[in-house]
């Protein structure tokens, strides 16, 4: 089949992971993952993010499929539930509005600037390695070392699950997958179903 | 000898698209973000429902 510049998009998502451990600042470049697939089931009313341009579902495939790292087994059904996946949506978000939190208080002076990420929302990893002090404010630091502890928590979760279920397990339980699917459910309310 | 389909199971479905770049026939599509659908071109090797992470995929005889 041809290949198109989209199938491609797992580089970026791997280079947007490596860059991490080199400047956090790069970890911005992460709200393209989270306003990408937004706009396109807003506007364009489909899932074509997850479908054709979502770079870590590409990564995903890579690593289970191509390189046969998957079990390949069926997922529990608690973990393809709908009580699960809006659950986890839930519990993401949670998690993103105190990292928000977090980032404001460090804007209005009342939090330290922490140079850490925090990985599977528990264990502080130390990450000054990658932070060198600039003109910005702190609070740009702040939610790029947030917002990275959250792609990286992602990323170590899709694996965890690529490994031990089908390789692009993740996309059952994905925020963003979900979040999208809810957003064109809402599109299609009420109009007559083709099949 | 019974035609052989994929059917999608819509409440399981999470219109990841896994389904769609499996599939040589180009059978199976997205159906407006919400769940896959299968035409009248699939010839149920199921392909799709080994890849599918949500396993929302069967193939079933159809007579």
């Amino acid at each position: 089949m041809k290949k198109h510049f989209y199938d491609y998009l797992w580089i970026a998502s791997a280079l947007y992971l490596i860059l991490g451990f080199f400047n956090i600042l790069f970890a911005w470049l992460g709200l393209l993952c989270f306003m990408i697939p937004l706009l396109i089931s807003i506007f364009g009313k489909s899932k074509a993010y997850c479908n054709r341009y979502c770079g870590r579902g590409q990564l995903f495939s890579l690593l289970g499929q191509t390189l046969h790292l998957s079990r390949n087994k069926p997922m529990p059904r608690f973990l393809k539930s709908r009580i699960f996946r809006y659950g986890f949506l839930a519990f993401f978000m949670t998690m993103f509005g105190l990292m928000i939190a977090q980032t404001v208080g460090v804007f209005l002076n009342a939090d330290s600037l922490k140079t850490a990420v925090t990985l599977l929302w528990t264990f502080r990893v130390p990450w000054t390695f990658a932070y060198t002090e600039t003109a910005l404010p702190a609070w740009i630091s702040q939610f790029a070392f947030g917002f990275y502890s959250i792609m990286l928590t992602s990323t170590i979760l899709g694996i965890v699950l690529m490994v031990l279920y089908k390789p692009r397990a993740w996309c059952v339980c994905c925020p963003m997958g979900t979040m999208t699917q809810l957003v064109c459910k809402g599109h299609a309310h009420g109009k007559t179903e083709q099949n | 000898m019974a035609k052989r389909k994929a059917v999608v199971d819509k409440t399981h479905c999470v219109a990841c698209g896994c389904c769609t770049s499996a599939c040589k026939l180009q059978a199976i599509t997205v159906f407006r973000g919400i769940y896959a659908q299968v035409s009248d071109r699939c010839v149920g090797c199921a392909k799709c429902a080994s890849i599918c992470p949500a396993d929302a995929i069967r193939v079933e005889s159809s007579t």
